[in-house]
């Protein structure tokens, strides 16, 4: 049980460079304290899996035009409170009269919608795969009970196609350390034709520490070999083809579409949007991509395609902080600049 | 409460709940003021309460009012004596309501020994809403009480009373309509602070545990101690029902509100006595020895994790957002 924590502190090979690409990973990462463990020649890199992250600022401007507009109240969750769009963040706007409301799930959305029939609803439905399904449940359970003031202003993005962003980057990643969340929906087959097309292993992984350092473990051996699979290593949850269910419940809803990412720009067919017979429900979600950094120092764009560490940006730890965010990254508990700074994570 | 605004009906209604529960001979004479007898040196203490919902598993806005300025006194090494208590009813609140709070404040301040000597009550227009403002005084015991965030030594040793979280995640449950077992730890403290006074426990530091959890409050012991303090997140008491919801909503139980629990830094030789003392409590059977101050650097709390690996631990920053995916 021991050898592979051994082989991990010990580790004195060529140095390897891992993405953990899920946001959940960045933060039991960091709250296992899995760099403690790990020897120096293994560097973790935190990849654009934070939803909250990659969402631009018009997406955030168009939020916060919502929530000023009467009768109308945005519902999110707590993370996106206080993202900064080009000018405010929901959170500021909130003390001019917006109308926001903070929420668990998307699925409290139908209680206050069915609470005040006469304002309209609308659900900031940020998010990959695995909240997709989510909100596909939530228009499903709006269509059912006939409510109609609840809508969507989506953001939805999808995996392969960001990772494969990064692939061709050449940004030096050696080995991803796949999302499971989204795996459990999409099936880790997903990653199978990255990992031969760019010749990169694939390590599907669960969440707890000792899964993370597991997931490692076979990463570098991989990378050591030269062998370039995916491994599926949280079985008792992903499965090769996913979550037939869900995946059918996404595609009645949604189809995919071009989609803008904070600092990396529109990757095509890299997002999802409500289909044209479901766009009733939709409060204007298509085309918004501009993103205008809120700071020009701010480097979120780098530390999201792992091209920088939260440390080399001129802001981290500074002008920047948990208390001040100026970038998306130190706004959201999963993004990699909160992460570093509040656990002091090796930098 | 039909009837409105601070006139005579209200006061009728109202005075006849509190004379009825808050039964003493100070409160009984009705004075504008309470004269009480006094000690040489006293703490004095207050807080408002505003939480909602009024009621939810294991205690209510009242208990709550009550316990949270009793163990604000006990933590500075006083022995809680007087409450006075401030009332702001908006119209709509729920006659049943008003009694029921009452009554759990007059049996909680029963439980923990103090008397409730002075009260006032306002209503204001609003939608059902209660607020209370509890004021304290505490009796300081002769001699000097050196117990400090700023005292902690080396080798001292870090005990909490109890499970992290409950509150916190009992607040969260009602509020979600989660359905669940999760109790409120709202609790008096008064009783074990007095146990580890009386043992001559040597007490560095003690806090109660309330909003920014654990972590926040033993970062301010690291920091004004200028000592390094390490602890074990395997020794930390979490009930599986309050781990599970923090599970599901993205939170740590380190960072989490309690009511009804203290940590203290004591000295090494004195840890087992202490924890004795801490189990002894009705509200401290769960208590349990956490950590203890290390060489290493100044003003740092560590967590050594489950998994075997350490992190640092800093004060909770914004407000415990839930995670989104």
């Amino acid at each position: 049980m021991k050898d592979y924590r051994a082989f991990l502190k010990e580790y004195d090979g060529p140095p390897v460079r891992i993405m953990e690409v899920c946001g959940t990973h960045t933060a039991s990462i960091a709250h296992s304290g899995i760099v403690s463990l790990i020897s120096s020649k293994i560097q973790l890199i935190s990849g654009p899996g934070c939803p909250v992250c990659v969402t631009v600022t018009e997406y955030i401007d168009r939020l916060i035009e919502l929530s000023l507009t009467p009768d109308t109240v945005v519902v999110t969750f707590g993370d996106m409170i206080r993202v900064t769009g080009s000018r405010q963040s929901l959170q500021d706007v909130r003390s001019e009269g917006g109308q926001v409301r903070m929420v668990y799930s998307p699925l409290d959305m139908i209680a206050l919608a069915e609470a005040e029939p006469a304002k309209t609803f609308v659900f900031a439905a940020i998010g990959f795969e695995t909240t997709a399904a989510v909100y596909a449940a939530l228009i499903d359970e709006i269509a059912r009970a006939g409510i109609t003031n609840a809508r969507l202003l989506t953001s939805l993005k999808t995996m392969p196609l960001v990772i494969e962003w990064v692939c061709s980057m050449q940004g030096g990643i050696d080995g991803f350390l796949a999302p499971g969340h989204v795996s459990v929906i999409t099936g880790s087959d997903l990653f199978v034709p990255l990992a031969e097309k760019y010749r990169i292993p694939f390590a599907v992984a669960g969440f707890e520490g000792e899964q993370i350092l597991i997931a490692l473990y076979a990463l570098v051996k991989m990378i050591l070999h030269g062998d370039s699979r995916v491994m599926n290593l949280y079985p008792s949850a992903v499965t090769a083809g996913g979550n037939q269910t869900a995946q059918h419940m996404i595609n009645t809803y949604f189809e995919p579409c071009d989609a803008a990412w904070r600092g990396m720009g529109i990757i095509p067919d890299s997002g999802m949007i409500l289909r044209p017979e479901y766009l009733h429900y939709d409060a204007g979600s298509r085309d918004l991509y501009s993103d205008h950094s809120h700071h020009p120092g701010c480097r979120c764009a780098k530390v999201i395609t792992g091209a920088q560490k939260p440390a080399q940006c001129p802001l981290f730890g500074t002008l920047c902080t948990p208390d001040k965010p100026q970038g998306a990254c130190m706004v959201s508990t999963e993004g990699s600049c909160y992460s570093y700074f509040v656990n002091r994570r090796n930098a | 409460m039909a009837h409105g605004s601070g006139g005579k009906a209200t006061t009728e209604l109202i005075s006849s709940i509190f004379a009825r529960y808050f039964d003493n001979p100070i409160l009984a004479k009705m004075e504008d003021a309470a004269v009480v007898p006094g000690a040489a040196r006293i703490a004095m203490t207050t807080d408002s309460f505003v939480v909602t919902p009024l009621f939810f598993a294991g205690g209510d806005i009242g208990k709550l009012a009550v316990c949270g300025t009793v163990n604000d006194l006990a933590m500075s090494g006083a022995v809680p004596k007087y409450l006075t208590c401030g009332f702001i009813l908006e119209e709509g609140v729920e006659f049943a309501d008003l009694e029921r709070i009452v009554f759990s404040m007059a049996q909680t301040a029963t439980d923990a020994g103090v008397m409730i000597v002075a009260g006032d009550t306002k209503v204001i227009e609003g939608k059902g809403g209660l607020y209370i403002n509890t004021a304290g005084v505490g009796f300081l015991p002769e001699g000097d009480f050196a117990v400090s965030s700023s005292n902690c030594g080396d080798k001292d040793v870090i005990l909490l009373s109890g499970t992290l979280g409950d509150h916190h995640a009992a607040i969260l449950s009602a509020r979600m309509g989660i359905e669940n077992t999760i109790q409120s730890d709202c609790a008096p403290l008064h009783g074990m602070v007095s146990e580890l006074l009386k043992e001559k426990i040597r007490v560095r530091a003690m806090r109660d545990v309330t909003r920014g959890g654990l972590a926040t409050v033993l970062h301010e012991f690291a920091a004004a101690s200028r000592k390094c303090l390490q602890i074990q997140e395997d020794q930390i008491p979490v009930t599986a029902q309050v781990q599970g919801l923090c599970g599901i909503l993205g939170l740590d139980p380190l960072y989490m509100g309690n009511e009804g629990k203290m940590v203290a830094a004591v000295a090494a030789e004195d840890a087992q006595r202490a924890l004795a003392c801490l189990k002894n409590s009705p509200y401290g059977r769960d208590a349990a020895i956490i950590g203890e101050v290390i060489p290493g650097e100044e003003g740092t709390l560590l967590l050594h994790t489950r998994t075997g690996g350490t992190r640092m631990l800093t004060e909770l920053y914004g407000e415990g957002l839930p995670r989104i995916c």
